[in-house]
């Protein structure tokens, strides 16, 4: 009998009284943790396969179940956890890289919650959202160096492609084939009622959806899945996809069991065949590269639409970004180390890149230490994780955010970080037509348009609060942030003071 | 030691009051002081200060720097500076009245500046362009030098007290101006410098205001890429330079830098209110230029050559009254001041947050 170097993470507790056998556990559960013994007319469960997604939790209608950590311990070691040990026995066993999904889960320090906002007293009045005007309409792209005037002196209103956004939050990049169909429309319809953005992700668009173009955002990524003339031509703008916070250094990864018909469809790949972008794009080993592409993709565009250029924060983000801001790029997205994923490997995902807030601060001070800070709009993801988030990211310098993971939780995912399995009992992250229908995107683009409008209330609130009535005054204004517990260095990376100061 | 202006931002609550005559009357300083004077309690004594165009007719073609000096040597190293840029047709010092609420005072110099013609050629800049680095070269580089005034035929007189003993210090009723602007500053917590009492200056552009922007960080990081330093962290400062960079480097109307500073909201803009390319322009202005719209309350009076301009912020969440009399316009935070030295205007009326109200010589 084979042994068991490692134990299931996660213990199913039913309550016996209140269970009513009714199955339904059984029958939602994708990792079949759950059956039913009809011999002894017990529901039964093996924990092995369960991966913390909470659907049975929530469908149960007696709530009989609950998912908990399993009690069981290894020796308890500060060095050896038990999840670095479970990880040995895992790859002593197969062999294999370890993947996982979603964004970084380690305990690194979480910056959005060391900075805190302000608000007015006495000196300036504080504004009332629901009694004055409040705006938070933004335009994301390049602006003109010098004001041109017509030959009879009026001014000339000619500008470059621009993204107008009712709000200044978007939906990050999550291709079809990471995510169903179901949570693409969500998501494309929602973007439209909100008046904001979507983002195709790197797995082209399904003919669906064409009709959300005006408000979706077509990726052009390494393995260039799916894009086509008309695929450009349809989005509002073309997003380059350099990198992404949840694998800096590393390409897209879709496993073979998500690419089904209509993926390989939409991605012109085969059927069943892994999807691995390359690490780079083949065409870019430098900045004058990237400077091609983005006018290429100018070019077949005919200068109609915004070309955003997205990087992972890394070490030398800054430095990067200024180059990209000179590559023609009109929009620059920074995904941190935060950033969620459909599958990456797990020590990438783990251990590379930097937080966002960092990546921010300093890419916002190095445009505008050079002087071209308003040749590039700077959007950020990666994880902004509520309005508070945005408000601080927009003071800290960012344009707009983008928002994945968030959004993914408005649809009913509750991160146990198991995309890359296609299981997804959500119907989010998951191609099996009898997951995918359990999400239904009437539903769905509700939930999205709500978050997004409760969101932007909070933001008119904070905002109020300093006595700013219209987001663009917070854009950069990192005098309304101080930071709370944060050493010199962090302060000075970020451009705050601290608290008390 | 409490830090001064420059080291720390403070908020302050202020009065100010302005006038001109259109037909370019030269009228005694002394009816600037006056009005001020009847604000008394909207300063605290920490700050006070006046701006006069057409004082100088004698050098109206030289620039008229006015600098505090911390010491003797800061003037020297200055004016070796301004001898390596300038012709220096004349300098002087300021002549003041000893007056018992004024004290401290730094060495307060006047000089008369016309750009070396070579240095300005190898500079190739235009020569308002150079005459402006220069100002900010010397109050960010040499330590206790500080350039308070830099314009053509008019000149700013500041100091730390109520502004009515400021006006009789800088004995104003011996200078005669066709317009005068008046400030008296309300901090709520500076020892007070004179560097830091208003009206900021930069070349003919002089600003007095009252109110404390909420958009001051975003306002100063966007001028601060194209060449300002903004030493005070006073938002008179950095208003000062979005007048001068949208006017005298981006060229736009004092009209439409109000439509960028105090935009309108979206929902006017929609409205249907506007012709298709003003909404066009407005929509482009606040893409654009949105980094330089101020919020929060602010009411200012702009001085430039040949005219004075008055704005509220668009929610007009601080006090501004107009009035007109013959020639004469008048501008203060409240009535009375206007009325302590036009008792009789034609027409006195609440200007309209966003409003700009713009008012040029008649030969200009």
């Amino acid at each position: 009998m084979a042994l068991n170097y490692y134990q299931p993470l996660f213990e199913v507790i039913r309550d016996k009284e209140r269970c009513i056998k009714c199955q339904a556990c059984a029958r939602q559960c994708a990792n079949l943790v759950h059956s039913y013994d009809e011999e002894l007319d017990v529901m039964v469960s093996d924990p092995t396969e369960c991966v913390d997604c909470q659907r049975c939790v929530s469908i149960c209608p007696t709530r009989a179940l609950k998912i908990t950590d399993n009690p069981n311990t290894f020796r308890r070691n500060s060095n050896w956890s038990m999840q670095i040990m479970t990880e040995v026995y895992k790859q002593a066993d197969s062999g294999g890289v370890l993947l996982s999904a979603m964004g970084n889960p380690k305990e690194y320090p979480v910056y959005w919650d060391k900075i805190l906002l302000n608000a007015s007293q006495v000196t300036n009045p504080p504004i009332d959202p629901l009694r004055e005007p409040m705006e938070t309409k933004v335009f994301l792209g390049k602006k003109p160096r010098n004001v041109k005037f017509n030959k009879d002196g009026t001014v000339n209103t000619d500008i470059s492609p621009t993204l107008e956004l009712s709000t200044p939050i978007m939906f990050s990049a999550m291709s079809y084939g990471s995510i169903s169909k179901n949570a693409h429309e969500s998501l494309a319809r929602a973007a439209t009622e909100l008046g904001i953005y979507y983002n195709t992700g790197e797995g082209g668009l399904h003919r669906d959806f064409y009709k959300y173009g005006p408000n979706t955002i077509v990726q052009v990524a390494s393995g260039r899945f799916g894009v086509f003339k008309d695929y450009l031509e349809t989005g509002a703008a073309v997003e380059i996809k350099m990198g992404q916070g949840a694998k800096p250094g590393i390409g897209g990864h879709l496993p073979g069991a998500k690419i089904l018909e209509d993926i390989s469809k939409t991605r012109m790949i085969p059927m069943g065949a892994d999807a691995i972008s390359p690490a780079p794009h083949h065409d870019i080993y430098s900045i004058e590269d990237l400077r091609q592409l983005v006018y290429s993709l100018k070019e077949a565009t005919c200068y109609k639409k915004p070309i955003i250029v997205k990087i992972a924060a890394v070490h030398n983000v800054a430095a990067i970004a200024s180059g990209i801001a000179r590559s023609g790029a009109d929009i620059i997205a920074i995904d941190g180390y935060r950033g969620g994923t459909g599958a990456a490997p797990t020590r990438i995902r783990d251990n590379v890149g930097i937080p966002i807030e960092l990546a921010l601060a300093s890419v916002d001070q190095r445009l505008r230490d050079e002087g071209i800070r308003n040749e590039v709009s700077v959007v950020v993801a990666g994880s902004v994780r509520s309005s508070a988030d945005v408000v601080k990211a927009i003071a800290l310098g960012a344009d707009a955010v983008y928002i994945g993971t968030a959004a993914l939780l408005a649809l009913g995912c509750h991160l146990c970080r198991s995309c890359q399995t296609g299981k997804c009992n959500w119907g989010i992250a998951t191609q099996r037509p009898d997951l995918v229908k359990r999400l239904n995107p009437e539903i769905g683009y509700k939930r999205l348009v709500n978050l997004v409008h409760a969101w932007d209330h909070e933001i008119k609130e904070m905002m109020g609060g300093m006595g700013i009535n219209s987001i663009e005054a917070l854009r950069g204004n990192r005098l309304m942030l101080r930071g709370i517990g944060l050493t010199e260095k962090e302060l000075e990376v970020l451009g705050i003071q601290h608290a008390g100061q | 030691m409490l830090e001064k202006e420059g080291q720390i931002r403070i908020p302050s609550g202020c009065a100010i009051s302005g006038f001109i005559s259109r037909d370019g009357k030269r009228i005694c300083g002394d009816r600037i002081v006056k009005s001020i004077s009847y604000m008394h309690d909207r300063s605290n004594g920490l700050g006070g200060g006046f701006a006069g165009y057409g004082i100088y007719p004698e050098y109206k073609e030289q620039y008229a720097f006015h600098i505090f000096y911390d010491s003797n040597d800061a003037r020297v190293e200055t004016e070796r500076f301004l001898d390596r840029h300038f012709d220096v047709v004349n300098l002087s010092r300021i002549p003041t009245r000893k007056h018992p609420n004024i004290t401290n005072e730094p060495l307060i110099w006047r000089y008369f500046l016309t750009p070396l013609p070579t240095k300005l050629a190898s500079s190739q800049l235009d020569e308002r362009e150079f005459v402006a680095q220069c100002v900010i070269n010397i109050n960010d580089r040499i330590h206790g030098s500080y350039v308070f005034s830099s314009g053509k035929n008019m000149g700013v007189f500041k100091a730390v007290g109520f502004p009515e003993d400021v006006g009789e210090f800088y004995r104003l009723d011996e200078y005669a101006g066709y317009a005068w602007t008046a400030h008296g500053r309300y901090p709520t917590n500076t020892p007070g410098w004179w560097g830091g009492a208003h009206p900021f200056a930069l070349l003919d552009y002089t600003i007095v205001h009252n109110g404390e922007i909420s958009s001051y960080d975003a306002n100063r990081r966007y001028i601060e890429m194209y060449g300002y330093k903004c030493n005070l962290l006073t938002d008179t400062e950095v208003i000062t330079y979005i007048f001068d960079f949208l006017n005298r480097k981006q060229k736009l109307s004092f009209e439409d830098i109000a439509k960028i500073i105090a935009a309108p909201f979206w929902t006017e803009i929609d409205s249907g209110k506007y012709s298709e390319s003003e909404k066009k322009k407005l929509k482009y202005f606040r893409n654009v230029f949105s980094s330089l719209l101020v919020t929060g309350p602010f009411s200012i009076i702009l001085g430039f050559d040949g005219g004075l301009m008055a704005l509220n912020d668009r929610l007009k969440l601080r006090s501004m009254v107009a009035a007109e009399k013959d020639d004469m316009v008048y501008l203060a935070s409240e009535e009375c001041a206007i009325r302590a030295i036009c008792p009789d205007a034609d027409k006195v009326w609440s200007p309209r947050g966003g409003e700009p109200i713009i008012v040029t010589l008649n030969d200009k």
